[in-house]
């Protein structure tokens, strides 16, 4: 047993760290994220140039096999300066899912995703599917060597710039049937697909889908006909693990921006921190944040499990992951006071992105839930 | 990148894995079925039990795990402790008595003479001393320093005088170590000094304290006039303060110990429910019930996985800082919400405390689980309350 980084990955996080201070400093956060999506595009080249957008694709497509911990060390610094590109829907996700494809979309794909070219976002929640994964209403019907898909996809992460999106339609059975559930890889330009931008509070940039008879070649069906649901949780796990790592680098910033806050603040005469209510709130911060990392390493290392333990593995620490971090990020702000609820201060962007990280794939109540009813 | 053996994992070498079989059919071969039983529903073991359990572990030179091998420890490594916690944990052994193991035993072998040592430390093991702790009085809590009771110096002898409380097991234990004033200095830390004293000594009175589960673990303790030979001073006279700093570094490993118990008590508490039917289906088909257990099991996953954490951690040599506070804070506060939610799964049967006529037939686990409920409100205020603990942290971790 270990629970030390390899120097390899010490080194991709020392690096990635750089690149954070460098190109997502707080103080310039405000004009970069006026500037959307184009110049995103020209730091996922720098990351893509780095060889961190390969990091986690098949060796067989150009990329470096990285494992559970490699992502996990390179999300963990994505977490601490708030990098909103779409590494987790496009180079985590996605080629976990387009591994189970064929023919030369594929291929292009994921060279394509190495290169920074593409970026791919998933499209799985439907207006009236709540969190449930297996709950698909878009139809693909079949016929003349392929499908039509039509259906409305209410939330695709990070989809607002996806240039492929990859989608859960239902091939056969009831609407929450696990069975019949296939998932196909389209074109932002499909015919008959329109793409609904909107951003989250933690500026990343997510689309709205409506599929009205989409056109799709039976070579874009990723995985056998009917048989999606499997792969879809497996790469969903992914997901939600890569998640939890950005999750923790979050909190592990609020916690040494509030201490140090703690210490620095002064009021009555004194540093606030020399006040025992705020010292013990401050200990069940760090005590969160403790318990939070043990909840990714349980999560990270059975990602490979079997599929049993690593549904439980992931549900657990998703549920209290999204706990302990919006008590984090939530205390953070009241610890810091007036200046903690401004936009101007850092803080509240990190609790920010622990909402939405919170929501993305289910949200504790949700995963808490799964964990209940599986046990 | 490659698949890295020496980064982030789980696996266990083959010696590793050989050592837990090894623990494993200790245990199997060791454990009476009546034991195990007990523990798992949750019943304290007697202190027969757990005496005739401590002599299986001695005999086999495992009777205490913690210390080091010249004074009769196994010499195990941090991760082979924590396999011998784990199994432990897993086949319901009764958990080992810590006050003379953990307490003092690390005490003697620190500060002790060499008389001491050898006339206390082998039957700490063997189990034919049963050792109290003396520390605290009616105005010394958690200000422990603020203690009254006085030793004055004779010759060849102290005496006592003075009262301590909350002391568990004295009126089963032979010996008591405890924390007295043989003077006064600047702070009121210095002055103290640490003595053995033999619970036979004239001068001793024993007054027992029910706790709010209407039984006896602990007590009152007064001292009248009693002589206890110089010989039985622990280090220098003033300096007995100081002495429980060693204990700070070994309160992981009592803390670990516990944490690896609270999934036991969960599966406990399951099977409680499933025995309770409601119609046609019990008590753990019911929604509000699973989410409140699916909580407390997804907590002790992540308190498990901290103290491996911390327990590989210590091999490689990293501070692991406060995190033992930090366990024994989430330990309390996790296995008092276990200890609640067997009762809420009991529903009327939690309120099926005793006969009143010798008629009524009680659950099997009536009322050890409302007993477990209401004892179990002792593990945040007992060695360094919940609040002493986030001082702890606040200061030594947080430096604030």
């Amino acid at each position: 047993m270990n629970f030390e980084l390899s120097e390899e990955q010490l080194m991709l996080r020392e690096t990635v760290d750089r690149f954070g201070i460098e190109h997502y400093a707080a103080a310039n956060r405000a004009r970069m994220l006026a500037n959307g999506g184009a110049a995103g595009r020209e730091r996922w080249k720098i990351m893509a140039d780095n060889g961190w957008l390969a990091l986690p694709l098949p060796e067989m497509h150009g990329g470096m096999n990285g494992t559970p911990v490699d992502v996990m060390a390179l999300m963990e610094a994505f977490g601490r300066h708030l990098i909103f590109e779409p590494f987790v829907s496009t180079c985590v996700l996605a080629p976990a899912l387009l591994a189970y494809g064929s023919g030369e979309i594929v291929v292009g794909l994921m060279r394509a995703i190495a290169s920074g070219d593409v970026q791919i976002a998933p499209a799985f929640a439907e207006p009236d599917s709540g969190y449930e994964l297996n709950r698909v209403a878009t139809a693909a019907a079949s016929g003349d060597g392929g499908f039509r898909l039509s259906g409305v996809k209410c939330h695709a992460e990070n989809g607002a710039d996806a240039d492929w999106f990859i989608i859960t339609a239902r091939t056969r059975g009831g609407v929450a049937d696990r069975d019949g559930i296939s998932l196909f890889v389209i074109a932002r330009d499909a015919p008959g697909l329109s793409v609904e931008g909107y951003r989250s509070i933690d500026h990343h940039r997510h689309a709205r889908l409506r599929l009205d008879s989409v056109p799709v070649a039976s070579s874009a069906l990723l995985g056998a006909r009917n048989e999606g649901f499997p792969l879809l949780e497996m790469a969903v796990d992914r997901a939600i693990a890569a998640h939890l790592a950005e999750a923790v680098g979050c909190m592990d910033v609020l916690k040494d921006m509030t201490l140090a806050y703690l210490k620095s603040r002064r009021q009555f005469g004194v540093v606030i921190g020399s006040f025992q209510v705020l010292q013990h709130r401050m200990v069940d911060i760090a005590i969160a944040c403790e318990e939070a990392r043990s909840m990714l390493y349980h999560a990270t290392l059975h990602l490979e499990a079997d599929q049993v333990v690593r549904r439980r593995a992931i549900s657990a620490a998703k549920a209290r992951i999204g706990q302990t971090g919006l008590f984090v990020g939530r205390q953070s702000v009241q610890l810091h006071g007036g200046i903690g609820a401004t936009d101007e201060l850092i803080v509240s962007h990190y609790l920010k992105r622990l909402m939405m990280i919170d929501i993305a794939y289910g949200n504790c109540d949700h995963h808490r839930a799964l964990f209940a009813v599986d046990g | 990148m490659r698949r890295d053996k020496a980064a982030v994992n789980l696996t266990q070498s083959p010696a590793e894995t050989a050592f837990r079989e090894e623990v494993r059919s200790f245990f199997a071969d060791t454990l009476t079925r009546e034991s195990t039983s007990r523990t798992r529903a949750g019943l304290r073991p007697e202190p027969s039990e757990v005496i005739a359990y401590q002599k299986h572990l001695a005999a086999r030179g495992w009777g205490a795990p913690t210390w080091p091998a010249e004074y009769g420890g196994p010499g195990w490594t941090p991760t082979q402790l924590y396999i011998f916690q784990q199994e432990a944990a897993r086949a319901d052994a009764p958990l080992q008595y810590q006050q003379g193991l953990e307490l003092i035993g690390p005490i003697i072998f620190t500060y002790g003479t060499a008389a001491q040592k050898a006339r206390y430390l082998p039957r700490i093991i063997s189990a034919d001393d049963w050792w109290c702790q003396g520390y605290s009085e009616p105005g010394a809590g958690s200000d422990l320093a603020a203690l009254r009771t006085r030793a004055v110096r004779r010759a060849g002898y102290y005496v006592v005088d003075g009262q301590k409380t909350w002391t568990s097991f004295a009126h089963l234990a032979t010996h008591m170590f405890t924390l007295v004033r043989t003077g006064s200095g600047d702070k009121k830390q210095s002055g103290i000094s640490m003595l053995l004293i033999d619970m036979k000594t004239p001068g001793i009175r024993i007054r027992p304290l029910m706790t709010l589960d209407e039984l006896h673990h602990t007590n009152e303790v007064f001292l009248d006039g009693v002589k206890v030979p110089v010989d039985d001073l622990v280090g220098e006279e003033g300096e007995g303060w100081t002495y429980g700093k060693v204990l700070l570094d070994r309160e992981r490993g009592v803390a670990a110990a516990s944490a690896l118990r609270i999934s036991r008590q969960l599966l406990a508490v399951r099977e409680a429910a499933r025995q309770r039917l409601i119609g046609a289906g019990s008590m753990l088909d019911d929604a509000t019930f699973r989410v409140r257990l699916a909580q407390l099991e997804i907590e002790t996953t992540g308190l498990e996985m901290t103290v491996l954490r911390l327990m590989t951690d210590s091999v490689t040599g990293i501070d692991s800082g406060t995190r033992a506070s930090m366990l024994k804070i989430r330990w309390a506060e996790l296995t008092q919400q276990a200890a609640e939610l067997w009762t809420t799964a009991l529903g009327y049967d939690a309120a099926a405390f005793d006969s009143l006529d010798g008629c009524r037939k009680f659950p099997r686990d009536m009322p050890h689980a409302m007993q477990g409920a209401l004892y179990s409100r002792l593990t945040s205020i007992y060695g360094g309350a919940s609040e002493i603990q986030r001082n702890i942290i606040a200061r030594r971790s947080l430096g604030l």
